[in-house]
């Protein structure tokens, strides 16, 4: 893609271009995540700059290959949503305990108001809870300079760091002026040499290990906290002392237009708080109002140490994204209701997709549909309304397997799970364990919709297309060798468009049985079939050569 | 220079990121602060979609507030409605009827007619705009790109 530049130096730049960007000049070792809005570009724009990246198969797995990497003193970026943060959570927790040796920076994008999301949590509250230090950048350009600030504070405290980024930071352009050209790589990185130094005692986190680690860890916080206070990147601006406002991230433009006499402490690092910092603020001004996003996370920190701040009224404005209209009611303490906008077209399936010739056999057959997370949870909407329930990143098999073992037996023998292709990579292999292990008396039926891609987030590579992130070929996960491993014994696959009788009347077929069914509904994404279809052809040539059957100069595979 | 604030708005996939992309572009090249917001992800599967492109001296929110937007290019019929509530008292819509459509080399280029549109509204050098337009499509999408920029300077 074209990237605007001034011609003076300075860059338009997404705030996930510039995290991108700032991971290049940083010298970045590896980068890894999966795939989730608002975060997706950001490793994608890393390897275009000529970084190293990967997508993992889960955010878990992703924060652990980081880990090692960072153990080995590597410099490394970890991206995901903020659901992601869940899935990675049982490693955050403990790797603030370990720590780390090369720079650890964890990049977890909220989507508050949720444009693409199933929730809209509020993850500082994972920065407080597994006592790491947090950076909430407001724009590009602080997303740019302060990534290099939280890679010296990574290795300087040997902790790992949450930049914590929001749909609005991510997806909005704004002017970035780099310390040099994109397509440089400074001399002075500061990143350091991967090297192994051996040290049981502060990464085998058995108990004894761990309970020194836990202290270490609460003393690398006071530290951290006199450092936020001294040398942290907060900024102060002293305008009127009626009003005071102390805010983070994208809050703080809206907070600017909305209050131009405003005085504004604007928190770069928010975990731990510069609470003196702040004391000293709210003195200074008459009225000293925070706002944020969602939850009332930073007032209520500030009111339980005795610091005289305002919250904005809950009962409205924790819902959804702030705005230059609503941060203005909220100084005006306006909870009258607010005005409506008019109801867009909501998205819909695309003409063509696989995905609706499935659902529309689910609903012919009268299924109880057990879904999942992505494109095909439209599915869902009118007209189709044909999935009952989507939770999480796969829960559609775990949910399924609960209504069986629980339903009267002819409302048992209409349920199935349905998950798309990588949502089964990313969490619904130990569901399939799970089906085979405990399975229902009536057996299960899961159909994993193969369009072979990650399509929702924009056509990302997973281990199921047997493609990395820049599309080179590799393994690539077979599902009905999986299912049967696992120990079920029907498996089969087709084309739910192509073989739209055979694919209903083999779903017919496993609903009737008391047997555990995988079906493969494999049929490409309409948006990306041209670019799966000649990448077979490639790879067919591919894996000859690979097999050492016959030799071809292509094996470079497919771009 | 007070902001200016210029939304783009339509459904997914009738070109409404791509347009709001060029014109942060052509701005930008004139040396303004720029800011441009929208939101990706679900809402791009044919859903309505818009696009704040912002530009002055200093910008703040990338987000345009409620009913400040000076022009508001909706490249789908549809969509009128849906967003004409944000425009100023004095603000200016442009919509697809504005171009005839016969005219355009291909339906998908209407947001580059627009741009022309929108290019006699302000006081932009052509050129600018041209370079923008070569800067953000494939080099085959040029010569179409040209005549259905024109088709949307000469529309009335």
């Amino acid at each position: 893609m074209h990237i605007s530049d001034d011609g003076k130096g300075r860059l338009l730049l997404s705030g996930n271009e510039a995290i991108a960007l700032a991971a290049r000049h940083a010298g970045v070792h590896l980068g890894t995540g999966y795939p989730g809005t608002p975060s997706t570009e950001i490793l994608e724009a890393f390897t275009s700059l000529g970084g190293k990246a990967q997508w993992a198969p889960n955010e878990k797995v992703a924060a652990e290959v980081a880990l090692g990497a960072a153990f080995a003193n590597a410099r490394v970026l970890v991206t995901m949503k903020h659901v992601g943060l869940n899935v990675a959570a049982d490693v955050l927790f403990t790797m603030a305990y370990s720590g780390v040796q090369g720079g650890y920076v964890l990049i977890v994008a909220d989507d508050p108001g949720m444009a693409s999301s199933q929730n809209e949590q509020d993850s500082r509250r994972y920065a407080e809870a597994a006592a790491v230090p947090m950076f909430e950048p407001c724009d590009s350009q602080d997303a740019y300079d302060m990534l290099r600030t939280a890679f010296e504070l990574s290795e300087r405290w040997q902790i790992p760091v949450i930049y914590r980024v929001t749909t609005r930071v991510c997806h909005s352009k704004s002017p970035v002026k780099p310390r040099v050209p994109m397509d440089q790589v400074p001399a002075d990185t500061g990143a350091p040499t991967p090297s192994f130094v051996r040290n049981i005692q502060h990464r085998v986190m058995v108990p004894g290990h761990a309970k020194p680690a836990h202290k270490r860890l609460r003393n690398k916080l006071v530290e951290l906290t006199q450092w936020n206070e001294q040398e942290g990147p907060t900024h102060i601006e002293n305008r009127s002392g009626e009003l005071g406002i102390i805010t983070a991230g994208i809050s703080y433009h809206h907070a600017r237009d909305a209050a131009p006499e405003a005085s504004i402490l604007k928190l770069g690092m928010s975990y731990p708080l510069p609470l003196q910092k702040i004391r000293d603020f709210a003195k200074s001004v008459k009225r000293c109002v925070v706002i944020e996003e969602n939850d009332p996370w930073l007032a209520n920190a500030l009111k339980a140490e005795g610091i005289a701040v305002e919250a904005k009224d809950d009962s409205i404005y924790r819902f959804g994204e702030l705005s230059v209209d609503r941060v203005a009611r909220i100084l005006a303490k306006d909870s009258s209701p607010e005005p409506v906008p008019v109801r867009g077209k909501p998205p819909e399936l695309c003409v063509g997709c696989p995905h609706r010739s499935s659902f529309e056999v689910l609903k012919e057959l009268d299924c109880i549909v057990a879904g999942d997370i992505g494109c095909y949870t439209l599915a869902a909407l009118p007209p189709l309304q044909a999935m009952d329930m989507m939770i999480d990143m796969g829960a559609a098999i775990g949910m399924g397997l609960g209504l069986r073992h629980v339903l009267p037996h002819a409302e048992a023998k209409r349920v199935v799970s349905v998950i798309g292709d990588s949502t089964f990579l990313h969490s619904g292999i130990t569901g399939l364990v799970e089906m085979a292990y405990n399975a229902p008396q009536t057996g299960h039926v899961v159909i994993i919709l193969d369009n072979g891609t990650t399509a929702m987030t924009g056509q990302q590579e997973h281990p199921g297309t047997g493609k990395q992130l820049l599309g080179e070929f590799t393994n690539r996960v077979n599902y009905e060798d999986l299912a049967r491993a696992a120990g079920i014994p029907n498996t089969t696959t087709i084309n739910p468009v192509r073989d739209r009788a055979r694919f209903k009347e083999a779903v017919a077929d496993a609903l009737r049985k008391d047997e555990l069914t995988l079906i493969v509904a494999k049929s490409p994404c309409i948006l990306a079939v041209g670019r799966i279809v000649a990448a077979e052809r490639e790879r067919a040539i591919w894996e000859a050569g690979h097999n050492g059957i016959e030799k071809c100069d292509c094996q470079a595979g497919g771009k | 220079m007070e902001t200016m604030n210029i939304r783009f708005a339509g459904l997914g996939g009738t070109g409404v990121i791509k347009a709001s992309d060029v014109f942060a572009d052509v701005v930008f090249r004139l040396g303004y602060e720029v800011k441009k917001a929208e939101v990706h992800g679900m809402s791009q599967r044919g859903g309505s979609i818009s696009s704040d492109v912002r530009y002055g001296s200093t910008v703040n929110s990338p987000m345009i507030p409620d009913g400040a937007c000076d022009i508001l290019i909706v490249m789908e019929e549809t969509q009128i409605p849906v967003v004409k509530d944000g425009l100023k008292a004095q603000g200016k819509i442009l919509v697809p009827k504005d171009i005839d459509a016969s005219k355009l080399p291909s339906a998908k280029s209407l947001n580059v007619a627009m741009l022309g549109k929108l290019s006699t509204l302000l006081d932009i050098p052509e050129a600018l705009w041209q370079k923008a337009l070569q800067a953000n499509f494939a080099e085959k999408l040029h010569a179409a790109n040209a005549q259905a920029f024109q088709l949307g300077r000469d529309s009335q």
